[in-house]
């Protein structure tokens, strides 16, 4: 009973994959998985549609990938029915393809509010009317509850969501999300479109995560066509993506403390992330690094003088960070906001495969860099800082202890570069399917794709880390007070256009 | 925290001279203040900024204004929470459908004068989302625009021309 995702597999009708493998099963193999779930055994990694399909990405025991696929032709049996982690990713299957999740337990749209003027885009694709449908919260009932209901326009520069607390006094009771505000059809924009545009579509999925979207989709791609990644470009990739995770982290870290009403760390940690944007135009001619990485390799070369400047930034950084992280530690006002706010369990970040710092700040040591690991992190050192308290504060000091570890791997990226060409053609025409993970600054980015006999793409799915982490914010702020979410949602900070797609 | 705040005190600001507004951003807020002739807002301005269906870059860049380098508050120009308080709405995004109604809405909220700024590639036509079943292809398809800062996302350089431009000829 004990196997691994290989065996099990083997057991189905392999298909021809990317480097993951893949095999078509019957309900019952999919029910299986599903029980192996339910028990913790396997990690869910992904679910997503396809044309008289679904797919389902797990990690089994051992941390190995594999893709189940099931035929169906109208319903598939829930997998949300027994593990809740899915339940978001099926009401999405549903509303793209029209596929029902049979015996699912949450029946509601979630992308879809009935305005596309068009229902299934992704299936049958039939017309309908577009003036909206209600929304039903769930219940929340009680002497002295109140909703506050929050959204989906923010008092903030934020994206858009809904917020649906239910709250006794300050304190929340419960906190119901809804989102899909900020959906743009990316995946039916993808099928048809050619590499090019799909790399280009990929980095628009969240931009803060431009560099390991883009990243994730040239892999794919490259598994694709059967291609290795030329090794000056594998390198130059990880630097960009460590430098997205540097920006991305100062920026978080600054604006955790700022909704606890700390200003001083904001502005110096605003400093620090405008230093590493300029840092990124001067090396690669955008500050956010975008179209940056493409199917083939890298659009642009890293000069002496880019070496240079990406030697000093590591230099300031050293040299002006401590002092930030100091005056976080000595700061108790601060930190009675953050340690003990916010808490999620470990039990939950386990269920729901939470990736990046929230999972890794509630025990899940999980890191894509190193669990699969893609060159060329293989041939670098780094650690995975692991905490287990789950708090606020915790989140912040996993982003404190990356920091770290990117200025090590901007280093030994620098020093290790291997010379060569950035850039190779892909063999065209190629038809094929490919899998990428890639470990973006909020946790792991899931691509898979598959192309037609043209070498456009027939589908890409795009799965984003949030996936898995929204949920277990509404847990995670339970019993916290109102004032308390800015600075839990900051702590999170979950992608809304990521998830929305 | 005490040497911290002694290093800023001592170490000059950080802050960097303003970029001069764009002779294209003037002549296109020019032609959108002529309509609003007689009624001055003085040398500043409230923004309200809305998402409707950004990839979050732009909001990014709209973020890095606020720091020591762009300073952009030195200028009068600052960022309210709520439309009733704003001057001007800075909206990114291709707009998607399900954002329709809450851009509608927030411009309803907004007292007049007001202007719309749309910011970023995707906010002028849609930009790579244009054909998307799930968007409706720029903000001007919701609500007027005044001014377009163009950009994918747009630097903060480019963002502050853009804005200064819009004091410049509001001033005048």
């Amino acid at each position: 009973m004990a196997s691994g995702i290989q065996t099990f597999l083997t057991a189905g009708a392999p298909q021809a994959a990317g480097p993951w493998p893949r095999a078509e099963v019957d309900e019952a193999a999919w029910q299986s998985a599903t029980g192996r779930l339910a028990a913790g055994d396997w990690v869910l990694f992904g679910l997503w549609g396809d044309v008289n399909r679904v797919h389902m990405a797990v990690l089994d025991e051992e941390g190995t990938p594999g893709i189940l696929t099931l035929p169906c032709a109208g319903g598939f049996p829930s997998v949300g029915a027994s593990h809740s982690p899915a339940i978001r990713l099926e009401r999405a299957i549903k509303d793209l393809f029209g596929h029902e999740p049979v015996g699912a337990p949450d029946e509601r749209p979630w992308l879809d509010h009935g305005h596309w003027g068009v229902t299934h885009p992704l299936g049958a694709a039939t017309p309908s009317p577009a003036d909206g449908v209600a929304y039903p919260f769930l219940p929340a009932e009680g002497p002295g509850l109140h909703q506050i209901p929050v959204g989906p326009v923010h008092a903030g520069i934020i994206e858009p969501g809904h917020f649906r607390f239910t709250a006794n006094g300050e304190t929340v009771v419960r906190l119901e999300e809804r989102l899909g505000y900020v959906h743009k059809g990316i995946e039916g924009l993808m099928a048809g479109a050619d590499l090019s545009r799909g790399a280009r579509l990929a980095g628009r999925t969240s931009g803060d995560s431009t560099v390991a979207y883009a990243y994730a989709f040239a892999r794919a791609a490259e598994a694709a066509c059967g291609a290795e990644p030329l090794p000056r470009a594998a390198w130059l990739r990880a630097l960009m993506a460590e430098m997205e995770r540097l920006a991305n982290h100062f920026g978080d870290i600054g604006a955790i403390c700022n909704d606890a009403a700390f200003v001083l760390m904001h502005a110096h940690c605003g400093m620090l992330r405008e230093r590493v944007l300029r840092a990124a135009d001067a090396c690669f001619g955008h500050r956010l690094m975008r179209d940056r990485i493409v199917p083939g390799g890298v659009a642009s070369d890293l000069g002496a003088a880019g070496a240079e400047v990406l030697r000093g930034l590591v230099r300031h950084v050293r040299s002006t960070f401590p002092a930030l992280v100091r005056l976080y530690d000595d700061t108790a006002s601060l930190q009675d906001r953050t340690v003990a706010t916010g808490i999620l369990t470990q039990d939950l970040a386990r269920q729901y495969g939470c990736s990046g710092y929230v999972g890794r700040a509630s025990g899940r040591d999980f890191d894509a860099r190193r669990a699969l690991a893609y060159a060329p992190y293989d041939k670098l050192s780094f650690n995975v800082p692991v905490r287990s308290e789950g708090d606020v504060d915790a989140r912040v000091r996993i982003r404190i202890a990356e920091v770290d570890e990117s200025l090590s791997l901007i280093e030994q990226i620098l020093d290790g570069l291997p010379a060569g060409p950035i850039f190779g053609e892909l063999p065209v025409g190629s038809s094929g399917e490919g899998a990428a993970v890639v470990e973006g600054f909020r946790g792991d980015v899931l691509l898979w794709l598959r192309l037609d006999p043209a070498g456009r793409i027939a589908r890409c799915h795009l799965r984003d880390p949030s996936w898995f982490q929204w949920p277990v914010l509404e847990a995670a702020i339970e019993g916290n007070i109102v004032a308390d979410f800015p600075l839990c949602n900051k702590s999170f900070n979950c992608s809304y256009s990521g998830h929305d797609l | 925290m005490r040497k911290l705040l002694l290093e800023s005190l001592f170490g000059g600001p950080a802050t960097e001279a303003a970029p001069a507004p764009g002779d294209a951003e003037l002549a296109e807020v020019g032609r959108a203040l002529e309509r609003e002739t007689g009624r001055r807002l003085g040398r500043s301005l409230s923004i309200r900024e809305v998402d409707a269906g950004s990839c979050n870059a732009c909001e990014l860049e709209i973020h890095a204004l606020a720091n020591a380098y762009y300073d952009m508050e030195r200028f009068g120009i600052r960022f309210v929470a709520s439309p009733r308080h704003a001057d001007v709405l800075l909206v990114t995004g291709p707009v998607t459908k399900n954002m329709r109604e809450a851009l509608e809405r927030t411009y309803r909220a907004t007292p007049a004068p007001k202007w719309v700024v749309a910011v970023g590639d995707c906010a002028l036509n849609g930009g790579l989302f244009r054909d998307s079943y799930a968007c409706l292809g720029g903000v001007g398809a919701v609500v007027p625009v005044d001014l377009h800062i163009p950009g994918c996302p747009p630097s903060p350089v480019q963002l502050l021309r853009g804005l200064l431009a819009l004091l410049e000829r509001n001033a005048r």
